[in-house]
């Protein structure tokens, strides 16, 4: 049942600003090239080895030049780099007032 | 190690990257450290020695920093194995001493809570717990120590007596230590990091308190440098001044090592009878290794600043600003810093790609390394320019040497990316890397351990200078040097030297990119150090060691062609035998450095046979 308060996004999609919680880490990421499964496994466990898991409260910091790319996301309590791309294996959202504020 | 017991008491430093695991490991064990090579692996792992306060020897193996033992790379599991016994002359460690940053727990408790999968006893140093202190943050370390089992230790590394309680700790564990078990590891699935997570956040809530300002600072400082905008200019200004630093504040010292080197030199040539026992020592020995430590301080002060500011957590930002930038060819954020270094010179660039945790993108930066402009290519570049190119003013202001200068250093640039997109493309088609990189607090450096680790890296390249390097320079000027010239010779001696014979045989090789035989001869013991193959051309053409009417001697020798040929030879100039000698050591294998010098000079070849036959062309 879609709860009204509740819309996940892919964190690659979120602007600077953004602030919500991981909701699924692990997300299989479209590849340029097809690609073994191996991969999106390996990015899966990096990806919770750096601290993105379900429940993280996570905030976008900064954006880089070209494309906004890479981005800057703040994860609990620390920081961490990572490209758009990779980002969009990890699902976030936001409830409808907290992500209103973030982007009024 | 030799006077270590091989059953000595051992431990392995484990933990994050940027949690101060190399400031304590050089604590503990000071000058009595070395790097361990394992056949075929390019990543780091070092050893080191200590006496305990109790008098106990032991053995710490330092591992590169990392958020899990699972090993991303065949290389991380060997330095894995490593620990666990599972290489063939190595014991298993008998503690592991997981280092964590006391300011971010998260990470550290799970790697420390995989380590006790092992079987080996963990103990947590909780490190950095000053600055934490400062923040405001507070731990409950007995409640955090009942919570995960694990035994917590707080440390200070960069203070002499932040590790007293650390060692007291190791003292006491060695005394009780009996047989070692047979650790086990098997690799942890994505949910069980999950569950370990969720269990770490309750250990968090429960013993931890986080002001919700702790990291305020750093907050104030990213807004500024890693800003799109303003965050790239203060990337620029800091590489302007180091750029400035390590060619400005050096030159006194490389003036007095050469000067010191010269000296050297003349005296042997005084003092002991003329013939090749002098020759090898003065021209072999002194001058040729004299030519690659005269980079030292250019290195020093390179690394000092790269350490520093690596220290204070800048090289993750200047990484995270670069990384769209480099990475559309295939390079990582961490790729820039080596790249930079190599401006000064190659050996420190390769030596430090070290920090780039993935295989195929340190290779991919080791290759592509000697493209950029090196300062040993200054003295032949300024040579040819002065002599060819006419000091005139293009539209009044603009210096046609100075253009003809930077279209060298650019032409270096681009070619490099082009190499490493191709690379990408046929080489390790398809195989794109992530960028996951944490961008750690800014902390004050503590100069003490910049000194030490500048010193490191300062001994580790003249060991490379005094090994590999010398051993290159004594067979160069072997080949320089040896047969000597017949009685009654009219050509200068290198002529008729092994140097002469393969310079003249190459000589038909390189007639069609315009090079006469002296060129040709000359790049022999050019191979020494680019910049040597001045000082050769000038022993070619029997003028002594002066520049000024070598390049008088040139420019009434050789066509336009034949100059701008050597220029577009040098943007590539594979022929650096010290630079080939790092890359085997750094890559552990032949292969690397075979495959360098062969892909640099068919580029190299290319270019100055495309340079020289399109200047004939347009000149006639």
């Amino acid at each position: 049942m879609p709860d009204p308060d509740f819309h996940a996004m892919p964190l690659g999609a979120a602007k600077k600003g953004y602030r919500g919680v991981i909701v699924a880490v692990g997300f299989p990421v479209p590849r340029e090239r097809p690609i073994a499964d191996e991969f999106n496994e390996e990015l899966e466990r990096r990806l919770l080895e750096i601290g993105f898991v379900e429940g993280a409260q996570i905030e976008i910091l900064h954006e880089g030049l070209i494309g906004g790319d890479p981005i800057a996301i703040r994860v609990d309590d620390m920081s961490v780099a990572l490209r758009r791309h990779e980002a969009n294996a990890i699902l976030v959202s936001a409830p409808m007032a907290a992500s209103a504020l973030s982007q009024g | 190690m030799s006077t270590w017991p091989a059953d000595a008491f051992r431990f392995a430093l484990v933990g994050n990257p940027n949690c101060g695991k190399t400031a304590l490991f050089n604590m503990l064990t000071g000058k009595r450290q070395k790097v361990a090579n394992y056949p075929g692996v390019t990543v780091e792992s070092k050893r080191g020695r200590l006496v305990s306060p109790g008098g106990r020897k032991m053995v710490v193996v330092d591992l590169p920093g990392t958020y899990s033992l699972r090993g991303r790379s065949p290389d991380e599991a060997v330095t894995r194995n490593a620990i666990l016994g599972q290489l063939a002359d190595e014991r298993a460690a008998d503690l592991i001493v997981c280092v964590a940053d006391a300011t971010n727990l998260r990470l550290s408790l799970r790697l420390a809570l995989e380590l006790k999968t092992t079987g080996i006893p963990v103990i947590l140093a909780l490190n950095m717990v000053d600055i934490a202190k400062a923040r405001g943050i507070t731990i409950d370390i007995v409640r955090l120590s009942e919570k995960i089992g694990i035994p917590v230790i707080s440390t200070i590394a960069v203070e002499k007596d932040g590790t007293k309680a650390l060692l007291a700790a190791l003292d006491t564990f060695a005394e009780q230590h009996r047989d070692s078990v047979q650790p086990s590891w098997h690799e942890q699935s994505a949910d069980e990091v999950r569950a370990t997570h969720r269990f770490i956040n309750d250990v968090i809530t429960e013993c931890v308190t986080i002001p919700p300002n702790a990291d305020l600072w750093t907050r104030r400082i990213d807004n500024v440098l890693l800003h799109p905008f303003w965050g790239l200019l203060v990337l620029l200004l800091v590489l302007f001044l180091i750029f400035q630093a390590v060619f400005s504040w050096s030159t006194p010292a490389m003036d007095a090592i050469k000067a010191g080197f010269d000296f050297a030199g003349g005296w042997v040539k005084t003092h002991l009878p003329h013939g090749m026992l002098a020759s090898l020592l003065a021209d072999g020995i002194i001058a040729g290794v004299g030519s690659v430590i005269v980079f030292l301080p250019q290195i020093l002060v390179l690394f000092f600043f790269i350490i520093l500011l690596e220290d204070f957590g800048y090289m993750a930002r200047a990484a995270f600003l670069m990384d769209r930038i480099i990475g559309g060819v295939g390079l990582h954020g961490r790729s820039f810093i080596p790249l930079l270094s190599s401006f000064a010179c190659a050996i420190p660039g390769i030596m430090a790609t070290r920090v780039i945790d993935n295989r195929r993108q340190r290779l991919a930066t080791i290759l592509i390394a000697p493209l950029m402009t090196c300062s040993a290519r200054i003295p032949v570049y300024t040579l040819i320019i002065a002599a060819f190119i006419p000091n005139t003013h293009l539209y009044g202001f603009i210096n046609l040497q100075g253009v003809v200068m930077f279209g060298l250093y650019a032409a270096g640039i681009v070619s490099a990316f082009l190499v490493a997109w191709v690379f990408r493309l046929f080489v390790w088609s398809g195989k794109s890397e992530p960028f996951i990189m944490e961008l750690p607090s800014y902390k004050r450096p503590s100069l003490r351990s910049v000194g030490m680790n500048v010193l490191q890296r300062g001994f580790v390249f003249l060991q490379r200078a005094g090994t590999t390097i010398l051993s290159m320079m004594v067979l160069i000027w072997f080949l320089a040097s040896v047969p000597g010239a017949p009685e009654g010779a009219t050509d200068p001696a290198i002529n008729y030297s092994f140097a002469g014979i393969i310079g003249h045989a190459l000589h038909p090789l390189l007639a069609p990119i315009g090079f006469n035989w002296q060129i040709a001869v000359a790049l022999i013991p050019g191979m020494a150090a680019r910049e040597v193959a001045v000082g050769a051309l000038a022993t070619v053409y029997a003028l002594g060691n002066d520049e000024g009417s070598l390049g008088a001697t040139i420019a009434a020798n050789w066509s336009l062609g034949t100059a701008l040929a050597l220029l577009a030879w040098y943007v590539f100039a594979p022929q650096c035998a010290s630079t080939l000698s790092v890359v085997r050591r750094e890559t552990n294998s032949w292969k690397w450095p075979i495959a360098m010098f062969a892909y640099l000079t068919a580029l190299a070849y290319v270019a100055a046979f495309v340079t020289f036959h399109i200047t004939e062309w347009l000149s006639s």
